[in-house]
């Protein structure tokens, strides 16, 4: 699962990656004409729109693209960087670069890709930058107010909007079209001639249609999760799915045998965890077993996973994903903590015992009665999620 | 030779597209550029005036960051394949060439100021926007930031609502 860095890819290794990127990345733009500042400010002419229509096609491949790696469980969402938004700076400095833009010709990026080949005025570009950037630098105490005013969070625009991924994204591909389209119409007035290189006209409708067609299906099928999370709101489904169980009485003997190997997996929520938790416990929600963290955490090889939760079907709605998921070694605690409540920790211990065995486990569950509320006690402090994986810094 | 034609720009795009997911995908950040300079300038004035760099909040805070190895950076080395690629770009195409491109109604001069002033401007307003053209507006856009994606529609819209002054650089 993605992203490769730092467990596949290491932080060094990250660096050569990091330059071949580039390597493509400079070709691409320099291929696209951006290595010429006339063609770049076409766009606010209306004399080119070859910006437009790269940055545009870019940001609609690449947003699909994270869309449907995300909902094919490819890509671990939550770990990528999402740019911070920080509303004042956000706009000013957006405005000042758009003044830059019209001024200079270049962006930063594109002003490379012109020097590397030759241009004199995108070496002045860059050498430029470099005192905006000692400006910004010095200027920073005057600044940092404006810098951090309007902190946001790190929102994704169509939660900020209120609506789902797909829509979204469905809907910035139609704009996208539509941009295509009617700049197109500008340009041809503009330059009094169309532009031999966008015909014939069908092969740009028939793209338009498969893109539209990729949007819609991503539109009417459910993501991974959503799937999953539908196979297991049946109840019946799930009482008859096959998973091995483990018994109050073993788990409390588990507990106080301190098996290494043993570890719960408390599906209740974070505050009811932190009321009660049993040691060895981990707290996690089943959105957690969809995350790369816990892909690491739970495969480790060894360990018993005992799903609880106050009643047994819900522990074993989450165990039963996390079984269709692929992890093993899963357990279920019989009849859910309320079971184990009533064996173990409230036990009262019945006046007759039908055979020896019984009179053992009696003997048994008196003992765990004690000790494993000391347990709870000496373990109140442990057991919260603990984060390996955080989210990759970037920006510029 | 005469310099071969620009790539159709919806196939140029998409492959940017596909670019920079394999760059989410491998490395879960965004394509970048300005943050580069960034990284250049820090390490130049930590040699230059390392006490400076020391007190001043600006260097103290990104130094921190970056374990006094500024131009030990992913940008740094994206932005030396840039300089690589786009040569290479230009030696296939034949469009290697050194020149001061302006418009003809312009005197060299005032290219040169407007190449100076323009990068000054986009510089700054870059490190207060967190990124520029590719770090917060195109990669914004390929992750559905919301910041990215304000930043994408504030430079677009400072460059058309300026545009009209500055046309005679141009047209």
């Amino acid at each position: 699962m993605g992203p490769l860095v730092p467990d596949i890819i290491g932080n060094e290794l990250n660096f050569v990656v990091a330059l071949f990127i580039g390597i493509a990345f400079g070709f691409i733009l320099e291929q696209a004409g951006f290595s010429t500042s006339k063609k770049l400010v076409g766009l606010f002419y209306g004399y080119d729109f070859t910006v437009l229509r790269v940055f545009f096609t870019a940001g609609v491949t690449a947003m699909i693209g994270v869309v449907a790696m995300g909902h094919f469980g490819l890509l671990d969402v939550n770990l990528i960087y999402v740019n911070p938004t920080f509303l004042h700076s956000a706009l000013l400095g957006g405005f000042i670069m758009g003044l830059g833009f019209v001024i200079g010709g270049y962006c930063p990026g594109t002003s490379f890709v012109g020097a590397a080949i030759g241009k004199i005025d995108g070496w002045i570009f860059i050498a430029g930058s470099f005192i905006g950037v000692l400006i910004f630098a010095e200027a920073y105490p005057l600044l940092e107010g404006v810098y951090k005013a309007g902190f946001w969070g790190y929102p994704r625009l169509f939660e900020t909007l209120g609506i789902s991924q797909s829509l979204f994204a469905f809907l910035l591909v139609f704009v996208a079209v539509g941009a295509f389209w009617a700049t197109t119409l500008i340009e041809n007035k503009v330059n009094g001639k169309p532009n031999p290189q966008f015909s014939p006209v069908r092969i740009y409708l028939g793209l338009t249609g498969i893109a539209l067609l990729i949007g819609l299906s991503a539109f009417i099928l459910p993501d991974r999760q959503e799937a999953f999370h539908n196979t297991v709101s049946d109840p019946t489904f799930v009482q008859n799915y096959p998973l091995k169980e483990m018994s109050p009485d073993e788990l409390a003997f588990r507990l106080m045998d301190n098996d290494k190997n043993l570890r719960i997996i408390d599906v209740r929520s974070p505050a009811e965890f932190e009321k009660f938790k049993l040691p060895k416990s981990l707290s996690l929600t089943s959105k957690n077993l969809f995350e790369k963290d816990f892909a690491k955490l739970l495969n480790l090889n060894g360990k018993i996973n005992v799903f609880v939760a106050d009643d047994e079907l819900t522990a074993k709605q989450a165990a039963v994903i996390a079984d269709k998921l692929g992890y093993v070694d899963i357990r279920l605690l019989t009849g859910g903590l309320q079971q184990f409540r009533k064996d173990i920790l409230n036990f009262t211990k019945p006046d007759t015992a039908l055979n020896r065995r019984e009179a053992d486990t009696f003997r048994f569950r008196e003992r765990a009665k004690n000790q494993i509320p000391i347990l709870i006690e000496q373990n109140k402090e442990t057991g919260a999620i603990k984060k390996t994986s955080k989210r990759v810094i970037g920006g510029c | 030779m005469n310099p071969t034609k620009y790539m159709n720009p919806y196939l140029a795009g998409f492959f940017l597209g596909l670019l920079l997911l394999l760059t989410i995908y491998i490395t879960g950040r965004g394509l970048g550029a300005s943050g580069a300079v960034k990284s250049a300038l820090v390490a130049g004035v930590e040699t230059v005036t390392p006490g400076h760099a020391g007190s001043a909040t600006f260097y103290k805070e990104y130094l921190t960051e970056h374990d006094n190895a500024p131009l030990k950076n992913w940008l740094v080395f994206e932005v030396i394949g840039v300089l690589i690629g786009a040569f290479l770009s230009g030696l296939v195409s034949n469009r290697l060439n050194l020149t001061l491109e302006h418009s003809p109604k312009i005197k060299p001069r005032t290219r040169v100021i407007g190449a100076l002033l323009g990068g000054l401007l986009f510089g700054l307003g870059a490190q207060l926007g967190r990124g520029c053209t590719s770090g917060a507006a195109l990669s914004g856009m390929g992750v559905m930031s919301t910041g990215g994606i304000f930043t994408m529609l504030a430079i677009f819209g400072g460059a058309y609502a300026f545009a009209y002054f500055f046309r005679k650089m141009w047209i």
